[in-house]
């Protein structure tokens, strides 16, 4: 078959690789149908998640149809069957599982030895993201391997076309989680760093939350627009205007009640002297990476408020402004998203037409093109906003 | 040194070392040695305490007697002999005795009096070597050394876990060194290792201590060729949280014929493989299944980490 696979940093090249099969009793194999690229691909086509090797096959939001199950599938999954995948692979019988907090699954990664090197405890197992974090190959291929698809797999039935269920694998979840986590209340302000698709759907979950104001902050004015036109919020464009500034400003010296970094790990920095200043420490390892938003946002928030951490981070990071924090009153949350614990409701939702996921797809193109679509979206070209893949 | 049982602040029986029988082996060797150096330079008054003063060959006899205690002093002293010091020193008892014995029937009036102390006083001590070297045999069926734990918490309730680990032909399904192990009797079980080669080491083992849903500890049976012990212990996590396990592995050290063979039936690194061990049991006790990637085809295995495939499907798994 065909996948999109890692060959070194900044490259990424489609290859004919061995079909997958099960390997073990709740395994599912699915057909994909439909594959995105995420801003947390980036991370790996960049280089900044280690122990990548060549040849890994990538992604994590993927959907399709099951064309071979293990023997022991539970919950009556059946071959034929329409399912999106969760990104992160989860038993759904271990105490982190049954608490809800799938993507810290105790038993899905089988290097956690790495991890908990790196880490202290291990994460859960995630498709197409690195030997730390299980070393399965991805979904941005023909086919893909799901381990423990009673669990991981979600049904959706015929009635919604891909676009709009294929989020259900991981940028919807997170956006909403990245809501929940900052503890949104009726009347909240609501900052979100970041106007990638994880940002958008954590400004519209705001909203569903009950949120009266979102402001979402970004440098690039079509996803901005996107910010305003299709989630309803209103927007700061960094490299224009002060952030911390507007939001004392926008309300009168409060503050944002919840900020949400949807940034992570390769945050850029107005000032070049600032950006240069962690990019180069990054570069020599002295700080994996840079969190220019989540130091803003604990800056920019109210006393008391809390900042939800949904971008991703890696490893360590310099300035934490633990003062601010401390003396504050902050809460700090953060996770993966727990994809398991929202897919059911959140596709009730799309049902009803409470959300559209669909909005944030600018481009749409065949498996072969993957290292065009990785292109774009990394480089903010042709008002890329979110790739979809048809294998 | 060898294993013992004792009981600790939970209550449970657990494996301890026996630093006892080494003590007196040592004990036993400074005594060799003090004796072997008097009876080399101050034979006659060595020979008159004794009341064989009065004989040329009793005198040669004891000159001999010295060298052979400083030689049961090395073989004590030395470390790696220990196991076999005392029997050397009882066999130098024996023959003490019946030379002393010949000595007394001989003698008469203060020198038999003197003789007869002597014998009394060799007496005493073959006593002591033979218990010395009894205690050191039984403590030889696990040799020094070796000591792996590891713990574990598990979703599962200490009835489960228990169950599951006292049936030990569910053994085999998360210790991958383990080829099989079948239940021979209530107690009993034949247990076989991977070995290089495509060969297998095999032994007896036996249930020597159980608490139900607590405790299971097991040893491999007397004359094996792979002498080995475990514990396993059962206690409710904080909160009732599930169950915590843990596991005391001791075994014989690598380096000898025997430590080869353990060698081959416990991996390279007994504390590396038993918490890999523990993670699998993890994974097969809560999901049914042992945690599987692309990268890591085989299993959680930490030597494996090392040397990862990459994360794409096995060519030799092809569906048709
Ligand atoms: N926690 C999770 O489960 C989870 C899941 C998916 C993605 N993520 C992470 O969320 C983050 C966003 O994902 P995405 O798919 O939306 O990526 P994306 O790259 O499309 O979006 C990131 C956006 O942040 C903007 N940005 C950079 N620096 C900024 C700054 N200083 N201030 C404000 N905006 C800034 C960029 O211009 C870009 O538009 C990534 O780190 C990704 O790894 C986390
Ligand atoms: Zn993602
Ligand atoms: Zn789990």
């Amino acid at each position: 078959m065909k996948a999109n696979c890692w060959v070194a940093p900044n490259r990424v090249a489609v290859e004919e690789v061995p079909d997958p099969t099960v390997l073990n009793p709740r395994d599912a194999v699915v057909k994909v149908t439909s594959a995105a690229i995420c801003g947390s691909d980036l991370h790996l086509l960049d280089g900044f998640i280690p122990a990548m090797k060549r040849g890994d096959v990538l992604g994590h939001e993927f959907m399709g149809e099951v064309v071979e199950l293990g023997s022991g599938a539970r919950d009556g999954l059946r071959v034929g069957d329409r399912v999106v995948v969760g990104f992160p692979i989860a038993c759904g019988d271990c105490a982190s599982c049954q608490r809800g907090l799938y993507s810290v699954c105790e038993n899905s990664n089988p290097n956690a030895a790495i991890a908990e090197t790196a880490m202290g405890h291990t994460p859960a197992g995630i498709f197409g993201y690195s030997h730390l974090m299980g070393g399965y190959a991805g979904g941005q291929a023909e086919y893909v391997r799901v381990p423990y698809a009673d669990v991981g797999a979600l049904k959706v039935g015929d009635d919604l076309p891909d676009e709009q269920v294929l989020f259900l694998s991981d940028v919807l979840p997170t956006g909403y989680m990245a809501a929940e986590m900052g503890d949104v209340k009726p009347g909240d302000v609501v900052a979100v760093w970041g106007a990638g698709p994880v940002g958008q759907f954590a400004a519209v979950s705001a909203f569903l939350l009950g949120a009266e104001q979102v402001v979402v902050i970004d440098r690039f004015p079509y996803r901005l627009r996107i910010a305003r036109d299709r989630a309803g919020a209103d927007t700061i464009n960094y490299e224009e205007t002060d952030v911390l500034d507007t939001l004392r400003e926008m309300t009168a010296g409060r503050g944002p009640d919840v900020c949400i970094d949807a940034v992570g790990m390769e945050g850029h920095h107005p000032s070049a002297a600032l950006h240069a200043y962690d990019r180069a420490k990054q570069a020599v390892k002295a700080e994996t990476d840079r969190p220019h938003a989540l130091r803003e946002a604990i800056l920019a928030c109210r006393n008391g408020g809390t900042v939800s951490a949904i971008g991703a981070y890696g490893g360590f990071i310099d300035k934490f402004p633990i003062g601010s924090f401390m003396n504050r009153s902050l809460t700090l949350r953060s996770g993966q998203a727990h994809v398991q614990r929202y897919m059911r409701p959140l596709l009730e939702r799309i049902r009803k037409g409470e959300i559209d996921p669909s909005f944030i797809i600018t481009h749409t193109m065949g498996l072969d093109d993957a290292p065009h679509g990785y292109d774009i979206f990394k480089n903010k070209q042709d008002d890329c906003l979110k790739v979809v893949l048809k294998p | 040194m060898g294993v013992r049982s004792v009981t600790d602040n939970l209550g449970i029986q657990r494996a301890t070392r026996d630093q006892g029988s080494e003590g007196l082996a040592r004990m036993l060797g400074w005594f060799s040695l003090g004796l072997g150096v008097s009876a080399l330079a101050a034979g006659s008054r060595l020979a008159r305490a004794a009341g064989v003063d009065d004989s040329r060959t009793a005198r040669t006899v004891l000159r001999v007697t010295g060298v052979r205690e400083i030689g049961h002093a090395a073989v004590l002293l030395v470390p790696r002999r220990a196991g076999l010091g005392p029997w050397t020193r009882v066999a130098g008892d024996v023959l003490d005795l019946a030379a002393t014995g010949r000595a007394y029937r001989n003698r008469c009036g203060d020198r038999r009096r003197r003789t007869g102390l002597t014998l009394a006083v060799l007496g005493g001590i073959t006593a002591l070597d033979l218990y010395a070297s009894v205690r050191a045999a039984r403590n030889r069926r696990i040799r020094p050394g070796g000591f792996a734990h590891g713990s574990v918490t598990v979703n599962r309730t200490p009835e489960e876990a228990y169950r599951f680990w006292h049936d030990f032909e569910n053994l085999p399904r998360f210790m991958y060194h383990l080829q099989s192990v079948t239940t021979t009797g209530p107690r009993r079980s034949r247990w076989s290792a991977k070995a290089p080669a495509g060969r297998t080491v095999e032994w007896e083992a036996e249930i020597v201590d159980e608490r139900p849903n607590e405790m299971i500890r097991w040893r491999s049976v007397d004359g094996s060729r792979v002498p080995n012990s475990g514990t396993v212990r059962f206690t409710r996590a904080a909160g009732g949280n599930g169950t915590e396990v843990r596991v005391e592995l001791e075994y014989a050290v690598p380096g000898r014929r025997v430590g080869t063979l353990v060698a081959k039936a416990f991996g390279e690194n007994p504390q590396q493989q038993i918490c890999d061990d523990l993670r699998r049991f993890k994974q097969v006790i809560e999901t049914g299944e042992l945690t599987r990637s692309d990268g890591t085809p085989d299993g959680t295995s930490i030597q494996n980490q090392a040397k990862q495939r990459p994360a794409r499907p096995l060519a030799t798994h092809r569906t048709a």
